[in-house]
């Protein structure tokens, strides 16, 4: 193995230093160009552009991997891995870093909080998760995850002279790195076992070592707690309502899908890699964890009368499922978390996007009543929310149903009946909080006379969002082939 | 296109649906030609089925096959048989008319309106298609959302608790069903080595008994609490009283079938052993024989014309599981045949009550009294709605119930003593009804001047009339559409029926007035 920085290392990596590079250029324009608005829209041009060239990176690693036959490509001696699951995820932050991009522009202009900044740390952010679901060394998931972590703390906290804003911010940074000590305490101890960050190194030490070895267990603790800290599940949640409704709308929707899709791509490389075979150990815990989040997320969603609060606990729930997949375990389940993710992705992006159209100048558009008669205002914003609401609840013909079907079906499989029956019966709870929306779009009275929000970029991202979640319903052949070359490794 | 002619009836409404929502939702009346236009053009599509239909074939026809999602196994197949046929026809033809009878009842959003009722006749007809499990779940569940919305928009006062009471119900029992799906579809790849949702596939498990029972209850609960089966039947009532005329038309006539339906096209034929276990027969029966009795003295009672049709479909739907759970060709038969005929007596009556409520709207029975002095030919066809619905000879919920009661009879005296009473406290409650409403002086001034059925009205009822007729007096045809299909389910749980019987040698008393059985010896 080389020491040196070979061609296949660069390789890898191409579609970070896209990102990192856009990034960091992105705050270098916004502070050389003239200020002003006008030039802002260049910015978006060139933060696409940015975003084209990682995708470009990635479709180069893709198309590699299936020419030369490869299940992966392991780079810099093994702290990176180029494989079908971190193309996949990595193609869905890039998807959900675009569609959010895209739609910040209005909103951020509504707000009077424009600045280049904003999208330097989406990109940022963005090469962050990249490195949580491509590393598979300690060390590098770690300034993964603080990377991604940091310009969050940012991105929540945007809206400088909005005090939700900065009281989000500051639960979410207190509380994020407190999670993320946790996590460098298991990691610390994970390389204390093993000698080595690597994550392959870690799991032959955590396998040669007894089942319930206290270090090892203290290890498994502290990971877990700050893995779950950051995909908000119970009792780790706390942070996640209050940083939900405080952040601007669309960076609510880039922490509900891309942070929480790459902690859970973290959760898998850890999960299923140095952490399996301590799979007697955990999967009744995370069972228990995973039951508790769902009916924490259902039942107090119920209640809420702020939309974005509500979809927090949504996707509190949605979190409950997806552990579910895990603690099935069996190949339909970890299939059914790459499945779920990406479903979950489209349809949680496209109902939070439909918040910000609801966001205006002299609105706040966030209650539950400012949905009243939206069927009348703008029946085509109405549509899509019921569409994207629907497959939320995990209805047939829309995305959402794929998902659960996927985890139901890896629940029977291994034999998890009860949790079955348990997941069944929340996903009846659930349209019960979704229907209150639907309900009061469909029949509600119109709240106010004002237009709903809109730009390019926000029809673009709404057209996207709500055909997705309608084709993967509909015809989901194509994206059941791409999950299972995430497994593929 | 001709051996796509089943997909043709199945995506008719949608195509329909699809153009609905082009046209601007200003234009109110085009809106209301195109849907009727649309929903005539459904019904005219599947009368080949009709004239095409082999009654002679064994197993299913017009069967459409094709992958639709290969990595799980789930196909596009779709073919019908005798009794869902007859189901299809149904939906098609109470689909249009519920479409006519809504032309001045609905006002404001009239192009949501129209959208959702043919979006909902695709929904339906697929779930009578499908002979894939997959695609049956994605039908059953896709009916809910239109269903929903014609509830909680266009319905009464208190619409929005009945429209996701509604929701909720059949969503927990649909989602509980799925997981007994899944059993089976995982037990079918351990056993044969390859993942299906066909039916017919599924039917060459060899179940342990215990799996075979947890799969029936969770096949038991999505499908009773569409029926609905007595402990479940909470929802129908809210839904039916609160839903627009329509909305209750199609959810009486067509929805509550899809239940039924389920137990006879999946529940007895996958999981034979379960459907004719001693004490799952015995609970089932129990349960339909409470649901005939409870739902008829509930409707005795009641104040509000259109709850008491409301009750009154929960006492015979209990006829028709009764007749499913006798588990002989004359109970199926005779429950399939009663499932047609409630859906045309029921709709009848669900009309009749929007009719007058979109008069008058009040469905309060003592405002009523003494309408057929005022609207003659109204009061005819109510009587007409009344007696099928009481089972009347000659019309044709007498044949139904004549022939379950039959089939209850050789299960066991018990059941059919016990379901008897259900027929006399039937007649009771609607003729009581039509007493108080139709005859004697009229009583309250505000009905004097009540314009009688226009013509319009009058068509929404003539074809149900015509066909209630038919089946009253000569059913011959239904039952020979559904002999075939009846004989294999039967003899599929009671492998050996048909040979014990003709063993036996001695003819069952009534053979000549049930062709069905005659045919099966």
């Amino acid at each position: 193995m080389s020491q040196y920085y070979t061609s296949l290392d660069h390789f890898a990596l191409v579609p970070a230093i896209m990102l990192a590079l856009f990034g960091c250029a992105v705050l270098l324009f916004d502070f050389l160009l003239a200020p002003g608005l006008r030039h802002r829209r260049w910015l978006l041009v060139f933060v696409v552009i940015g975003q084209a060239f990682t995708g470009l990176g990635l479709w180069r690693q893709q198309s590699y991997l299936a020419q030369q036959g490869l299940t992966q490509i392991s780079a810099f001696q093994g702290a990176l891995t180029i494989d079908g699951f971190s193309l996949f995820f990595n193609w869905v932050f890039l998807a959900a870093s675009f569609i959010v991009a895209v739609v910040s522009y209005r909103f951020l202009e509504i707000e009077g909080e424009h600045h280049g900044e904003y999208y330097g740390l989406i990109l940022l952010a963005n090469c962050g998760m990249f490195f949580l679901a491509t590393g598979t060394d300690l060390v590098t998931v770690f300034v993964g995850l603080e990377l991604m972590a940091l310009c969050f703390y940012v991105l929540v906290g945007f809206l400088r002279a909005d005090r939700r804003s900065n009281e989000a911010a500051m639960k979410y940074l207190l509380l994020g790195a407190f999670s993320s000590g946790f996590l460098a305490y298991g990691f610390s101890v994970m390389y204390g076992l093993a000698g080595s960050t690597r994550l392959r190194d870690v799991a032959l030490a955590i396998q040669a070592r007894d089942l319930w070895d206290p270090l090892v267990f203290l290890a498994l603790a502290t990971t877990m707690v700050g893995l779950l800290f950051k995909v908000s599940a119970v009792p780790f949640h706390m942070w996640a309502p209050d940083a939900y409704e405080g952040a601007p709308t669309p960076v609510t929707a880039y922490l509900a899908v891309g942070s929480k899709a790459a902690s859970f791509a973290l959760l898998m490389r850890l999960f299923t890699g140095p952490l399996w075979t301590l799979r007697e150990v955990w999967e009744p815990l995370l069972a228990v964890i995973a039951v508790a989040t769902l009916t924490l997320g259902n039942l107090a969603a119920i209640t809420q009368t702020n939309i974005k609060r509500l979809l927090a606990y949504s996707s509190i729930s949605h979190a409950g499922y997806i552990l579910l997949g895990v603690v099935a375990g069996n190949p339909t389940g970890l299939k059914g978390v790459a499945v779920y993710v990406l479903v979950y992705t489209f349809m949680t992006l496209g109902a939070f996007l439909v918040v910000v159209a609801l966001r205006r100048e002299e609105l706040l558009g966030e209650d539950l009543d400012d949905l009243g008669g939206l069927m009348k205002k703008s029946p085509m914003h109405a549509v899509l929310m019921l569409i994207f609401l629907v497959s939320l609840a995990g209805i047939p013909p829309t995305a959402g149903f794929l998902g659960k079907y996927y985890i139901f079906l890896a629940l029977i499989e291994t034999r998890h009946y009860v949790l079955a029956v348990i997941g069944t019966l929340y996903a009846a709870v659930a349209v019960y909080y979704y229907f209150r929306v639907v309900r009061s779009m469909f029949a509600g009275e119109e709240a106010d006379r004002v237009p709903v929000a809109s730009s390019y970029g926000l029809r673009l991202a709404l057209g996207i969002t709500g055909i997705l979640t309608l084709v993967i319903g509909v015809y989901p052949e194509p994206f059941l082939r791409l999950a299972q070359t995430s497994l593929a490794r | 296109m001709g051996s796509h002619w089943l997909s043709w009836v199945l995506f008719t409404p949608l195509a329909g649906m699809a153009v609905l929502l082009l046209l601007p939702a200003s234009k109110k009346n085009l809106i209301r030609w195109w849907a009727n236009l649309a929903a005539l053009a459904g019904f005219l599509v599947s009368l080949p089925l009709v004239f095409r239909f082999d009654k002679h074939a064994d197993g299913f026809q017009f069967v459409e096959r094709a992958d639709w999602i290969p990595a799980l196994g789930v196909k596009y197949y779709i073919g019908i048989d005798g009794i869902s046929l007859l189901l299809v026809m149904l939906t098609t033809l109470v689909g249009m008319l519920a479409i006519l009878s809504s032309w001045s009842a609905v006002q404001e959003r009239v192009k949501e309106y129209y959208a959702m009722f043919l979006l909902q006749q695709t929904g339906m007809i697929g779930v009578f298609v499908a002979l894939d499990f997959f695609m049956f779940f994605v039908f059953w569940e896709v009916v809910l959302v239109p269903m929903y919305f014609i509830i909680g928009v266009w319905g009464g006062p208190r619409k929005l608790y009945a429209a996701i009471k509604f929701f909720l119900y059949t969503l927990a029992g649909g989602t509980l069903m799925l997981l007994g799906i899944l059993t089976l579809y995982l037990q079918h790849f351990q056993q044969r080595g390859f993942y299906t949702f066909e039916i017919s596939e599924l039917m060459k498990l060899n179940l342990s008994p215990g799996l075979e029972q947890w799969v029936f209850w969770a096949f038991f609960i999505g499908f009773a609490i569409k029926v609905p089966m007595f402990p479940f039947h909470t929802w129908l009532p809210d839904a039916h009283v609160e839903a627009p005329t329509a909305g209750s038309v199609v959810l009486a006539s067509v929805l509550l079938k899809m239940g039924t339906y389920g137990f006879i096209r999946f529940s007895l034929p996958l999981l034979p052993q379960a459907s004719a276990n001693v004490v799952i027969v015995q609970v089932l029966a129990a349960l339909s024989i409470i649901g005939i009795i409870y739902g008829a003295l509930v409707s005795l009672m009641q104040q509000d014309w259109k709850k008491l049709v409301a009750y009154s479909s929960v006492s015979h739907l209990g006829f028709c599981t009764l007749g499913i759970f006798a588990l002989n060709p004359n109970g199926l038969a005779g429950s399939v045949i009663q499932q047609i005929n409630h859906g045309i007596s029921t709709g009848m009556l669900f009309l009749i009550v929007g009719i007058i409520y979109e008069r008058r709207h009040t469905r309060e029975i003592k405002d009523y009294g003494g309408l057929g002095h005022v609207m003659p030919v109204y009061a005819v066809v109510f009587a007409i709605a009344m007696l099928s619905s009481a089972g009347l000879p000659l019309l044709n919920g007498f044949i139904g119930e004549f022939t379950i009661l039959q089939g209850a009879f050789e299960a066991s005296r018990t059941w059919a003593a016990l379901a008897v009473t259900g027929v006399i406290l039937g007649a009771a409650y609607l003729l009581w009804l039509y007493q108080r409403t139709m005859l004697g002086e009229v009583t309250n001034e505000k009905n004097r001047r009540l314009p009688d059925l226009n013509l319009r009205e009058l068509a929404t009822f003539l074809p149900l009339i015509a066909w209630a007729v038919w089946i009253g007096v000569y059913p011959k045809p239904y039952f020979d559409v559904l002999e075939k299909p009846v004989a294999q389910i039967v003899e599929r749980v009671r492998p050996g029926y048909f040979a014990g019987r003709a063993a036996a040698l001695h003819p069952p008393a009534a053979s000549n007035r049930a062709p069905a059985m005659e045919a099966a010896r």
